[in-house]
C-alpha cells in the first residue's frame, strides 16, 4: 500500500515466462483441484458407481431363492455389479460440462483467454487433465463396484470371477467409458458455453434419446440403437453378446468417436467466437 | 504501445466501435473516457483478441496480442466485469494464471502482499467486496510484469484509500516507462490520474488530447441569468461567439460574455434581472457537453441548447 511496496512491481529476476502446453496443463490442474464442486462431483461419481452396483447385487442375492427360473436364466452377475456406472455417467458428464461452462458463467473465461490468447491449449489441457483425474477416480470405482458386488452375490454362489473371459475388459473398459463421458461433457460445454444448456443436452443425448428410438419400427430401431452414444459406450460392459449390440471394443471406439466429434466442433467454435 | 487503427466492431446491426484509430504511448497514463455504452470495454476486448474486429486491427508492442509468446508479460489486464471464478480462492486464481506462463509461486505471494490481499487470499472470491475484487484484478494484471497495462474502470468500488493507492501505483508504473491505459466514465477522476485522454462516444473518437489541453480548452465561463424577459434578453445578447442555453423558461445560461457585459446590456435595455451569477464549468460538465450527443440512452429531460447558428436557422 505504500510507495516502497510499489517498487516491488519491478522484476527482481528475469522471469522465463512463456505459454506452453505443459504450463497451461499445470494451470488447468490448479483450476480443477481448487474448486469444491470438482471434488463433490467426483465423489458422487464414485459413490453412484459403487453404491448402486452394491445395492443391486445385495438385492439380487437376497431375493435369489424366490426369483423365477426365467429371471434366473437372464441374470448377469457382471452387469448387476456394474449397474451404477450408468449413474456415474450422469455425474461425471455434468462435471465435464461444468468444467468449461463454469468459466463462462463466472467470466473467468476472459482471464483465461487473456492469459492464453491462442485458446486451444486451454481446451487440450482441460481434456488431458480431466482424462487423468477422471480415470483415476473411475477405475477404482468400477473395480470396487465389481468386487463388492460379487462378494454379495457369492452368498448364493452366483458370482463371476474377475478372470472370467471379458470381465477385465468390462471392468477397466467401463472406467474408460466414464472418463470418456467426462470428455464428451467438455466437448458439449465448449460448444454450448452455458451450464443449463450443456447439462440438458448431455442428459438428452445420453438418457432421453435411447428410449425414444425404441418407439421407431423394430428394424429401424435395431439398426440405430447400438450406435447411440450411451448404448455404444455401455457395450463395453456386456459379455452376454446380445443381438443388436456392438462388441465391447467397437462400442467404446464408437463412443470415443462421439467425444472426438464434440471436442473438434468445440475447438472450431472456440477459435471463431468472441468471448 | 498500443496501436489501434480503423477498428470497427459490429454486433448484428449495432456498431459498438466505429472506425476508431488512436495510439497509446508508453511512459504516461492515458485515460480512455466515454459515457457508459460508448464502446470502451469492447475496444479493450478487441485489443486483447477476446473479440475479433469486424474490420481494422490493433497491435500491442508491434504485434497482434495473440502472437506474443508471453502475453501476460506484454499486457496486464483488469476487465470490468469481474473475470474470476467465484468458487476459487484469490491465491489459486492468481496461481492458475501465473502457471500458464511458468511464473513462480513467489511472484504470486509478492502480488498478494502488494495488493493488500494477504488477509483474504485463501477466501473464495465470491465472498469478496467490490473493492477487494478490484485489488485482485490489479494483482492479476501485474502478475507478468507487463509492459502495457489495460485497466477497465479500475477505480470502481474502491474506497478513498484504495483510489489513492491505485493512482500512485499507476503513476509509478508509467514513470517506469510502461504504457498505462485505463478507462473511466468519470472525467474528474481522469483529470487527477491521466496525462492524456482518448475520448469516445458511440464507438467514435471524439478527442485525442492531453489533459492539460483539455482543461485549458474547457475552462469556459458561463453566466446564469434569471429574468422574466428571457426571450428578449436572449435576442439582445446573441452574437458571434455567444452561446445561450436554457433549462427553464426564465433562466438563461450564457457563454462568451462576462456578467459585467450582461448586466450593462440588460440595464441599458431596461430588462429586469432577478439573478446574475458567474458559474464555473467543471471538467465533468465540459466532458458531458462534449459527449452529450453521443450518449445512447439518455433521460428525456435533456437541456435545450440553442446556438447562434441554430437561432439563425430558425429565424430564416
Amino acid at each position: 500500500m505504500n510507495s516502497a511496496a510499489i517498487t516491488t512491481v519491478r522484476p527482481r529476476n528475469a522471469l522465463a515466462m512463456r505459454v506452453t502446453q505443459r504450463h497451461v496443463a499445470r494451470s488447468e490442474w490448479t483450476k480443477l483441484r481448487s474448486l469444491r464442486s470438482t471434488w463433490y462431483t467426483l465423489l458422487i461419481t464414485a459413490m453412484a458407481t459403487i453404491g448402486f452396483g452394491m445395492i443391486a447385487s445385495a438385492a439380487t442375492a437376497s431375493n435369489w431363492t424366490s426369483m423365477s427360473a426365467g429371471d434366473k436364466a437372464t441374470f448377469d452377475p457382471l452387469s448387476t455389479s456394474l449397474l451404477g456406472v450408468d449413474f456415474g455417467v450422469l455425474a461425471i458428464g455434468v462435471l465435464g460440462v461444468l468444467l468449461i461452462t463454469g468459466e463462462y458463467s463466472t467470466g473467468m473465461v476472459r482471464s483465461t483467454f487473456a492469459a492464453v490468447p491462442t485458446r486451444l491449449p486451454v481446451l487440450w489441457a482441460k481434456v488431458g487433465v480431466f482424462a487423468l483425474v477422471g480415470f483415476a477416480v473411475a477405475l477404482p470405482s468400477t473395480l470396487i463396484a465389481f468386487f463388492a458386488g460379487q462378494a454379495f452375490l457369492s452368498s448364493q454362489h452366483i458370482q463371476i470371477a474377475f478372470s472370467h473371459s471379458g470381465v477385465p475388459v468390462a471392468v477397466v473398459g467401463s472406467a474408460v467409458y466414464l472418463m470418456l463421458v467426462g470428455l464428451f461433457g467438455i466437448g458439449l460445454g465448449t460448444i454450448l458455453r452455458n451450464t443449463a444448456a450443456g447439462i440438458a443436452t448431455f442428459a438428452a443425448i445420453m438418457f432421453v434419446i435411447p428410449p425414444l428410438v425404441g418407439i421407431l419400427p423394430a428394424s429401424l430401431a435395431n439398426a440405430i440403437d447400438p450406435y447411440l452414444p450411451n448404448n455404444a459406450g455401455a457395450a463395453v460392459m456386456d459379455i452376454t453378446a446380445q443381438a443388436h449390440t456392438l462388441s465391447p471394443w467397437a462400442g467404446l471406439a464408437v463412443f470415443a468417436g462421439y467425444c472426438a466429434a464434440a471436442l473438434a466442433a468445440g475447438a472450431v467454435v472456440l477459435m471463431r467466437r468472441d468471448v | 504501445m498500443i496501436d489501434v487503427s480503423s477498428l470497427t466492431k459490429r454486433y448484428g446491426d449495432k456498431t459498438a466501435v466505429d472506425d476508431l484509430s488512436f495510439v497509446v504511448r508508453p511512459g504516461i497514463v492515458t485515460g480512455f473516457l466515454g459515457p457508459n455504452g460508448s464502446g470502451k470495454s469492447t475496444t479493450m476486448r478487441l485489443i486483447l483478441g477476446l473479440d475479433a474486429p469486424t474490420s481494422g486491427g490493433v497491435t500491442v508492442g508491434g504485434k497482434p496480442y495473440r502472437e506474443h509468446a508471453a502475453p501476460l508479460h506484454e499486457v496486464g489486464v483488469l476487465l470490468e466485469a469481474r473475470a474470476v471464478h467465484t468458487g476459487r480462492s484469490a491465491y489459486n486464481h492468481l496461481l492458475a494464471l501465473a502457471q500458464t506462463h511458468g511464473i513462480p509461486r513467489a511472484r504470486v505471494d509478492e502480488l498478494i502482499e502488494l495488493a493488500g490481499l494477504a488477509g483474504v487470499a485463501r477466501k473464495r472470491v465470491g465472498q469478496f467486496s467490490l473493492g477487494m475484487g478490484q485489488r485482485l484484478g490489479i494483482a492479476s494484471a501485474l502478475l507478468g510484469d507487463p509492459k502495457v497495462l489495460i485497466l477497465d474502470e479500475p477505480i470502481n468500488g474502491l474506497d478513498p484509500d484504495g483510489i489513492h493507492w491505485i493512482r500512485d501505483l499507476l503513476r509509478s508504473l508509467a514513470a517506469e516507462g510502461r504504457t498505462v491505459f485505463l478507462s473511466s466514465h468519470l472525467m474528474s477522476e481522469m483529470a487527477l490520474t491521466a496525462d492524456h485522454l482518448i475520448i469516445i462516444g458511440r464507438g467514435r473518437l471524439i478527442r485525442d488530447i492531453s489533459v492539460s489541453d483539455f482543461v485549458r480548452g474547457s475552462s469556459r465561463n458561463v453566466v446564469r441569468v434569471r429574468t422574466p424577459q428571457a426571450g428578449e434578453l436572449r435576442e439582445l445578447l446573441l452574437g458571434p461567439g455567444v452561446r445561450v442555453s436554457s433549462d427553464e423558461r426564465s433562466v438563461l445560461e450564457i457563454e462568451g460574455l462576462t456578467s459585467d457585459d450582461i448586466g450593462r446590456s440588460a440595464a441599458s435595455s431596461g430588462f429586469v434581472l432577478y439573478e446574475l451569477t458567474p458559474v464555473e464549468v467543471s471538467l465533468e460538465e465540459a466532458f458531458m457537453a462534449l459527449t452529450h450527443d453521443d450518449i445512447e440512452y439518455r433521460g428525456s429531460d435533456s437541456t435545450v441548447t440553442t446556438t447562434v447558428n441554430e437561432q439563425e436557422r430558425i429565424a430564416a
